[in-house]
């Protein structure tokens, strides 16, 4: 089987891999996530009640305010974060948290990321190659 | 990115390492994004709630903050966002002494480094707002929002890393609102009516943060015909980014850029409108419990006009749930001095300062003192507190007065 490779126009940070997590809804740390817990708890979210930890967040686009900048940082110290994070469209606060977070992210591509990975798809992150496959 | 010479001589580590490691970060940041070089800016504002910061924030501070003298301090005003709490009231709040301990260790290291601690998302009226065409740098997305479309003030989103980056280097990634062509408007809406209340004012700038969807759409609003108050537009813009993400709006014959709508817009843009009716059913889709546990008036910090108006509608009333009215650390004395606070707490409601109600362990709050159904005139508290395990009704502020004295929200 060939391997589906998608193209991002910003990358950031090292190559991954592990299960995507998809779904069509935005993200901010503040606004969906228990923190503490390692889940979407916004009761709206797509992905209400669903664990982030250790996935590849494939979503839309990011929301909200501008907590998420320190966040992904205060995750990433207690290993109760995303792997990586692919996104239709990112605002600065996300390429800020993920700078500081140190979390590989990609964005931009030219088709809805979210309908061309599937759920549960063993995924690479590359950001060298700004690329996004899937390997299973 | 092209840099000064000044630029790679901080890179390159002659000013010390705190101001390399920020314009580290910056570079990271700007070349992500495309930018070009940097831009000077005249102030920074900086969100960092200990909250958000958690024990690793705060030590990645102390870090910065242990820095020889002389290579630490920032180099432009450089002021905070609402902490995470209002020392005075912790207890009342059921915050306990590790939230505070962390407070206390981030206000030492900012202090450090030299930041102003106002501890406001109001700034701009209450500390000095920013003037057309001046480069800014400014976390919390309802400053952002306000500063570059009713000030015309050019700020990205600066989450508190690169806040406090720009106000180590004085400058910023030149890409986003720093850039004309970023600033013209992507969609078009229509209101055929004028909101009379806060809320509704909020629940607008909800919907069309919901319309617009992301940060890079700028919304052109044509409709609102006489010049709205600053309160009006703070609820309006902060929960329009709230919503959508949105850092900035035109508003035809009010906002500074957009005298006409040629002037923004180009003819072909995508055209909603937004109906009365539409906004009765957005507010009325949070109302979906009469039962309330405890009102709040915050986020963003009310101005002393507001709380003159909630101490007028306190004046002889007894609450039966807790009211919460949460203000800046400039505007509280003067709310104090002209007896709004004893009005207000006299009905038995709880003037807090300095903080904002959900940057300040929401969560932890709604446990430790069991309160789930909220009631709010803010249409941004109402959008975040749902993923903080509440359950928020919006409402006017006469009808959360109401709530607090008969424990019930009446529906409109």
């Amino acid at each position: 089987m060939t391997a589906k490779i998608f193209h991002a126009r910003q990358a950031m940070g090292r190559v991954v891999r592990g299960p995507a997590l998809v779904a069509h809804d935005g993200f901010s740390a503040r606004y969906d996530l228990d923190r503490i817990a390692g889940v979407f708890s916004r009761p709206s979210h797509k992905l209400a009640g669903r664990s982030y930890v250790g996935k590849i967040l494939v979503l839309d686009t990011a929301k909200g305010g501008v907590a998420t900048a320190w966040m992904l940082h205060e995750m990433k110290s207690r290993n109760v974060v995303p792997l990586a994070l692919v996104l239709n469209s990112v605002n600065p606060i996300l390429a800020q948290g993920a700078a500081l977070g140190d979390i590989p992210m990609l964005a931009g591509f030219g088709e809805d990321i979210t309908a061309a990975i599937p759920d549960g798809a063993e995924v690479e992150v590359n950001p060298e190659m700004a690329t996004i496959t899937v390997v299973d | 990115m092209k840099l000064s010479n000044e630029e790679q001589e901080i890179l390159a580590g002659k000013s010390g390492p705190v101001p390399q490691q920020a314009l580290q970060h910056q570079i990271k940041v700007g070349e992500f994004f495309g930018a070009e070089d940097l831009v000077p800016v005249t102030q920074a504002h900086i969100m960092a709630d200990t909250e958000s910061l958690g024990e690793a924030g705060v030590r990645w501070l102390e870090n910065l903050a242990a820095t020889a003298e002389g290579q630490r301090r920032v180099r432009v005003p450089t002021i905070t966002d609402p902490r995470g709490t209002d020392f005075t009231k912790a207890a009342f709040l059921g915050q306990t002494s590790g939230m505070l301990d962390l407070e206390r260790r981030a206000i030492a290291a900012f202090v450090e480094l030299g930041v102003l601690m106002t501890d406001t998302c109001i700034n701009y009226q209450t500390i000095q707002a920013p003037i057309r065409n001046e480069h800014v740098a400014f976390g919390d997305t309802g400053v952002v929002i306000y500063s570059n479309s009713v000030c015309g003030a050019l700020s990205n989103f600066e989450g508190g890393p690169s806040a406090l980056a720009a106000g180590l280097t004085a400058r910023t990634p030149r890409y986003g609102f720093h850039l004309a062509e970023q600033r013209r408007a992507s969609l078009h809406v229509r209101v055929d009516f004028a909101p009379t209340s806060l809320n509704a004012w909020g629940a607008l700038g909800g919907m069309i943060g919901r319309l617009a969807g992301n940060y890079w759409a700028v919304p052109v609003i044509e409709g609102i015909r006489d010049a709205p108050k600053s309160d009006e537009l703070k609820h309006f813009g902060a929960a329009m980014a709230s919503f959508g993400s949105i850092a900035l709006f035109h508003l035809v014959g009010v906002t500074p850029e957009a005298n006409r709508l040629a002037d923004v817009a180009t003819a072909d843009l995508p055209s909603h409108r937004v109906t009365r009716a539409d906004l009765d059913a957005f507010q009325k889709s949070y109302h979906t419990d009469d039962r309330v546990d405890v009102v709040v008036f915050s986020a963003p910090q009310l101005s002393l006009f507001e709380l003159r108006d909630l101490a007028e509608l306190c004046a002889g009333r007894q609450f039966t749930v807790p009211l919460l009215a949460v203000t800046s650390p400039q505007v509280k004395p003067d709310c104090d001095r002209m007896g709004y606070t004893a009005r207000i707490e006299d009905a038995g409601g709880t003037v807090l300062s300095g903080m904002c109600f959900y940057q300040s362990y929401a969560r932890e709050i709604a446990e430790a003192k069991g309160w789930k159904s909220l009631a709010t005139n803010s249409a941004k508290l109402v959008n975040i507190l749902g993923g903080y395990g509440y359950q928020p009704a919006l409402a006017s502020m006469e009808a959360c007065v109401d709530a607090a004295v008969s424990g019930r929200l009446a529906r409109p």
